[in-house]
């Protein structure tokens, strides 16, 4: 069984969107839960044959832009009140008008980098080392073909059956990567 | 056969959408199409052009910090022109990088898929000009070792930026911006790393490899992307916007005849984009050429950019009209004698040079002949950006150079340094853009796939094809 414990996993290529799609929707109804689809762009769609849910990071850049915002605005309020009073133009010391612009930046900037890093974080990159950089077929998933691959962790995973299932499933190709 | 295909392109057909990708390009052809600069042979011409960029960049380097040495009295600077090609150079280069921000996310909010052809390319065309654009306000300030009291940075004076002055907002909107086109960019570009280090060998793809991340093109990972790229397109509408209104508030928060006007963000705001526009004609029609990317940047994606062009042109010219109208409408006898002045007194030519090349010329793109030869979008376009500096130009000294006394008024002349500053930026942009074009890829290549019949899951199920 020492076999089992070194391998990742198994790679199915396909040669078309459509193919994968299909292939996806099938997998998902087997109930498989450690498996996922490789593809050159985003097929569109395919979350839904994956049966996957909605992307989080909106409530990430959600948080971080109204921190961002809160913390510009906070920012003017305290330099201009308590730590740099300063009469300019006869206007209040915390005139907030005059500091929309900067309140607004400051969102933004923290609004894109929870866009950027939290993406990063969700999907675990930079991963710079990865099994399935083993295939010298998976180099072509970012020209043109189309993989799905299931983990060995998946508790449904049998590395001769789920070969088999890809293959009728219209895999052009079936290889077990190791980890 | 090249024609016919272009022409085909073009047809506005009721039952059926014009292709963006031209010729019978597979998803496989067309990231050999696009890495093929990467991978051939560095051609003559392009070391030819690196050359010149670099003496660009040189003569910028010897500009700056001959600069530094002797102060800003090296440029034409007088008692009345304070602000003269310095920030001229910066609101231009600004504007230029408007168009790529356009493309890459109002456009992709509008759903405008002909965007995926030339939106790598604009939006590194936005980075560049940004980074010639940030050089001028920070060179400007006299005393460049105190730059840093710009930014809100606690220190033992215990003073602080003055936060009501659009100086400093312009600050904030101008460094944001930059951060934010620049994550962007490369958002985008990582799935197209990835594409590259999966082509190359030895070092390249060690370096492709460390830039694309891992990226390995799972499903579960384009979902958070996709959406962060949406998010950041939703941010960078606003932002582009905000930029240029904070840029115009410059000048319009002052109470200088010429300058107080509440016209001016979406006045500036379109010329931006106008100016921009333009330099992405220039910048395509050449990378089209030399690149042969005729397929995938199509005679409809110039004939798009010239209509914007015609649209936010004509937005300029009303502008220009606009603001003589009020300066007649408000009764003020300054702000009247400043137009009157701009039109007729020493900076006509230059007044006039602005009005040619922005209302006049551009108003030939009315004429489809001219929108779709390639020659005529160049020669245009390079008319616009040439009218657009005079814009700024004539807005920022014209308003200065005659003040309400008039004992004090002076004509303003560039030195020699001015003008080698300034064709030293185009050194910067342009030795930024060919290394961009060389290393990197300047289409869009997993955007592109998208939009091309075979990216669709149903394109087996149903061959008619209902969209």
């Amino acid at each position: 069984m020492s076999q089992k414990q070194d391998l990742y996993g198994v790679l199915a290529e396909f040669s078309s969107a459509s193919e994968i799609y299909h292939a996806c929707e099938k997998v998902r109804d087997k109930g498989f839960t450690h498996w996922d689809a490789h593809t050159p762009f985003p097929v569109h769609g395919l979350e839904k044959a994956m049966g996957l849910k909605p992307s989080k990071i909106p409530w990430i850049v959600l948080a971080l832009g109204l921190s961002g915002a809160t913390g510009g605005m906070t920012l003017q309020w305290w330099i201009n009140t308590q730590a740099y009073p300063l009469v300019i133009s006869g206007k209040p010391y915390f005139s907030w008008q005059a500091f929309v612009p900067v309140t607004f930046e400051l969102g933004v900037l923290l609004g894109a980098f929870g866009a950027v890093f939290g993406m990063l974080f969700l999907n675990r990159l930079p991963m710079w080392y990865h099994s399935l950089f083993r295939s010298q077929r998976f180099e072509r998933v970012t020209d043109d073909k189309f993989f799905i691959s299931i983990e060995a962790r998946d508790p449904k995973f049998d590395a001769t059956a789920t070969s088999k299932m890809l293959t009728e499933l219209g895999a052009t190709h079936v290889e077990l990567v190791e980890q | 056969m090249e024609t016919s295909v272009t022409l085909a392109n073009l047809e506005e057909r009721v039952d059926k959408r014009a292709p963006l990708v031209l010729g019978r390009e597979t998803l496989s052809s067309v990231t050999d199409i696009v890495a093929r600069p990467m991978e051939m042979a560095t051609p003559n011409a392009w070391w030819i052009c690196f050359l010149l960029a670099l003496s660009g960049l040189g003569i910028l380097g010897g500009s700056i910090a001959y600069l530094f040495w002797e102060g800003v009295g090296v440029w034409g600077l007088n008692n009345r022109v304070g602000w003269a090609w310095d920030i001229t150079n910066f609101v231009f280069w600004v504007g230029i990088g408007h168009a790529g921000t356009l493309i890459s996310a109002i456009l992709f909010l509008f759903r405008q898929k002909w965007r995926t052809s030339i939106n790598r390319a604009a939006e590194a065309m936005t980075i560049f000009a940004v980074i010639c654009a940030l050089i001028f306000p920070g060179i400007h300030v006299g005393r460049v070792w105190v730059a840093y009291w710009l930014f809100p940075i606690p220190n033992q004076m215990a003073m602080w930026p003055n936060f009501r002055s659009p100086l400093l907002w312009d600050v904030f909107a101008v460094s944001t911006y930059f951060t934010v086109s620049t994550l962007f960019w490369f958002v985008g570009l990582i799935p197209d790393i990835a594409t590259f280090r999966d082509r190359s060998k030895g070092v390249r793809k060690f370096v492709y490899g460390l830039f694309a991340l891992g990226w390995r093109g799972s499903h579960r990972h384009w979902l958070n992307y996709e959406r962060a790229y949406l998010i950041l397109a939703a941010l960078s509408t606003p932002l582009v916007l905000s930029v240029h209104t904070i840029v115009s508030f410059d000048f319009a928060t002052s109470q200088l005849p010429g300058w107080h006007a509440t016209i001016f963000p979406p006045y500036f705001v379109a010329g931006a984009i106008f100016s921009g526009f333009a330099m992405v004609i220039n910048l395509m029609i050449i990378c089209r050429w030399v690149f042969k990317l005729e397929h995938l940047v199509t005679m409809r994606h110039f004939e798009n950019m010239a209509k914007i062009i015609l649209l936010t042109g004509s937005i300029v010219g009303y502008a220009y009209a606009m603001e003589f109208f009020i300066a007649w409408y408000s009764g003020n006898p300054y702000e009247r004698y400043i137009f009157v002045s701009r039109a007729t007194g020493p900076y006509a030519w230059a007044y006039w040079t602005m009005i040619t090349c922005n209302v006049v010329i551009p108003q030939l793109f009315w004429v489809r002949k001219i929108r779709t030869n390639l020659w005529a979008l160049f020669i245009i376009s390079v008319f616009v950006n040439i009218g657009m500096w005079f814009e700024r130009f004539v807005i920022i000294v014209t308003s200065l150079h005659r003040t309400f006394l008039p004992s004090s008024w002076a004509y303003f002349r560039p030195t020699i340094i001015d003008i080698s500053t300034f064709i030293g930026s185009f050194g910067l942009f342009f030795t930024l853009f060919l290394l961009f074009i060389r290393f990197l890829p300047i289409v869009a290549i997993a955007e592109v796939k998208t939009v091309m019949p075979e990216a669709d899951p149903h394109n087996h199920d149903n061959k008619e094809g209902a969209h």
